[in-house]
């Protein structure tokens, strides 16, 4: 087994979701040599590129692919590269997280590669025998992939949560890092034609709803973008990310970007807390794996009840204030 | 220009789905079937490019057995022009082998925009966008919730709900787009249109005319219920709730 591991970095730090495709490398088998793929481009890469040589022990090279086409984590020119490194080193596995970069640029590589790509995997029985949710979460599927390679991944971050001791010990050893030849990228002009504009983010200081210990949610109950503010209150309080439902987005509450459930994401925090939550089954798919789910709701019969570890009927309104009144302060 | 939308026909988002006692899958006999959501979407959003007069034609595509022209005619009866359906039969069909269908059929029909929902609400696998855009070489624009067509410069702009915020790409044409939940809000079809939809024409055409072998990498072993939670207890105060998460439940 070999593995090729696409990663993504931000701020020189290889991300935490590539950590986890690591661990999902590291589960296919004992003897498997892991690569670790990074792109981008001035010195930010080259300090990401020392930070994935020490970042898990499991990884043995780094190739670093520098261009200005990777500023911006495109599908057509990312597309075009793992092509490329694919067919020089000959993978058999190709993994990466079923993040929106993940999910934009694994299928077109494996088009590409003429393989059938299998996305959103939580658990590996083999290293050809994955297990992946569908129906939203409703039911499970155990697939096979039975071509000739690669065998093509994406995996849900949550589901292979990297050991806590990876943090604090970091490796001893240190990867190789191989600069990836990129003369014959621009042979392609599919990556000629797409052309980053901006991002808009909003900046805050609460942690990645993606890793979060500790969740915070909101429905559409909570009424307004201003209601929130309570919510976020709250949320600094527990040092906890803020989360809403499909139904607070579409209201305009918040962004797209805090959307929890079946198209947004999926979470599995020690604890979830919902508050105004009446529990879609497209909103439980994302939160089934949480350790503990508290909610709050002041409709009894609300679903999310059926799947709470502790229920709270009551108006969240008086409730958010008391809670965070009284709730011991994490900063 | 023509846009061409893909159309898959699954068990309707509201139905609570059945495992089968033998795990061979998900109970689909005597299930309502209808328009995947994100289809609609796709086909909404066409439709609007269309009557904004920036496209000519929106031809509705779907592949699988015989029902699926049931779905492409409710297609129509939104405001599709016409429809083709790829019969497939009861072979099982996965999102390769769907992308090299639509490859072969973008190529006989020269749309300048293709445009699918961004995933399935039954494999959930996202993948069919992705792919058809590598196997034809073109941009895509995936998760779309913003969508603007320049006709002159020929260029399609997109916003793209992305883990951090919003993204905004510039797509040149012909480019493929998937589409995300809040791109819009699709029309329902209305009594004259399902009459007239009645009269559009649905072509059938086989896998075998287009020239797209139907292999399969892939095997479902089995299909299993979830693991499920067990109800918990519903507390009376706030203090007993922060009492059970410090000393029952550990978390805080």
């Amino acid at each position: 087994i070999s593995t090729l591991v696409l990663a993504e970095h931000e701020g020189g730090s290889v991300k935490a979701s590539s950590i986890s495709a690591l661990e999902a490398a590291k589960s296919l088998g004992e003897d498997n040599s892991v690569s670790l793929l990074l792109a981008g481009s001035g010195p930010s890469l080259q300090e990401a590129a020392a930070n994935a040589a020490s970042c898990h022990p499991s990884v043995s090279k780094v190739l670093l692919a520098e261009s200005d086409r990777f500023v911006h984590p495109l599908a057509e020119p990312w597309a075009r590269l793992v092509h490329l490194v694919q067919q020089k080193h000959s993978f058999s596995h190709v993994i990466t997280a079923s993040g929106s970069f993940g999910k934009n640029v694994l299928p077109r590589v494996a088009a590409l590669l003429d393989v059938s790509p299998i996305t959103d995997i939580t658990g590996i029985k083999e290293p050809h025998l994955f297990i992946r949710p569908i129906y939203a979460g409703n039911a499970f599927s155990t697939v096979r992939f039975s071509g000739s390679g690669p065998c093509m991944l994406t995996i849900r971050s949550t589901s292979f949560p990297p050991p806590s001791a990876l943090a604090s010990s970091k490796s001893s050893s240190t990867a190789s890092i191989d600069q990836v030849d990129l003369s014959s990228l621009e042979e392609d002009d599919a990556i000629k034609k797409s052309k980053y504009v901006k991002i808009s983010t909003q900046d805050t200081d609460r942690p990645d709803l993606g890793n979060a210990r500790v969740v915070v949610t909101g429905g559409r109950a909570l009424k307004s973008a201003e209601n929130f503010k309570m919510l976020e209150k709250l949320a600094e309080r527990l040092g906890a990310a803020v989360g809403a439902t499909r139904a607070a987005v579409d209201a305009g509450f918040v962004p797209n970007d805090l959307q929890v459930g079946q198209t947004g994401k999926i979470v599995a925090p020690d604890l979830y807390m919902a508050f105004g939550v009446s529990g879609a089954i497209q909103h439980l798919a994302g939160i089934r794996d949480s350790k503990v789910i508290v909610a709050v709701n002041k409709d009894a019969d609300a679903p999310i009840f059926q799947v709470a570890d502790y229920g709270l009927v009551g108006d969240l309104f008086d409730i958010i204030p008391e809670l965070t009144e009284k709730l011991p302060d994490k900063k | 220009m023509k846009i061409m939308v893909a159309i898959k026909r699954v068990i309707d988002y509201a139905v609570k789905i059945r495992v089968k006692s033998n795990k061979s899958g998900v109970e689909t006999i005597n299930v309502k079937m209808s328009m995947n959501p994100f289809c609609e979407i796709a086909l909404e959003e066409a439709l609007r490019i269309k009557e904004s007069g920036r496209a000519s034609e929106v031809v509705a595509v779907s592949m699988g057995p015989a029902q699926c022209a049931d779905t492409l005619r409710t297609g129509l009866a939104m405001g599709a022009d016409r429809a083709i359906h790829v019969d497939t039969q009861a072979a099982p069909l996965y999102p390769l082998s769907v992308a090299k269908i639509l490859k072969a059929l973008v190529e006989a029909e020269k749309p300048g925009l293709l445009i699918l929902g961004k995933q399935a609400i039954d494999d959930d696998c996202n993948q069919t966008g992705q792919m058809v855009a590598g196997l034809l070489n073109w941009p895509q624009g995936t998760f779309a919730s913003k969508v603007v067509l320049d006709k002159e410069k020929q260029q399609v702009t997109v916003d793209r709900e992305v883990d951090g915020g919003l993204e905004t790409l510039c797509l040149e044409l012909p480019a493929v787009i998937t589409t995300d939940l809040r791109l819009n809000q699709p029309r329902y079809a209305t009594l004259p249109n399902i009459m007239k939809a009645k009269s559009k024409v649905i072509k059938k055409v086989t896998p075998q005319e287009l020239n797209v072998e139907l292999k399969s990498d892939l095997e479902i072993v089995e299909v299993n219920e979830p693991p499920k939670r067990k109800a918990g207890v519903i507390l009376s105060s706030v203090d007993e709730l922060i009492d059970k998460l410090k000393n029952e439940a550990h978390v805080i």
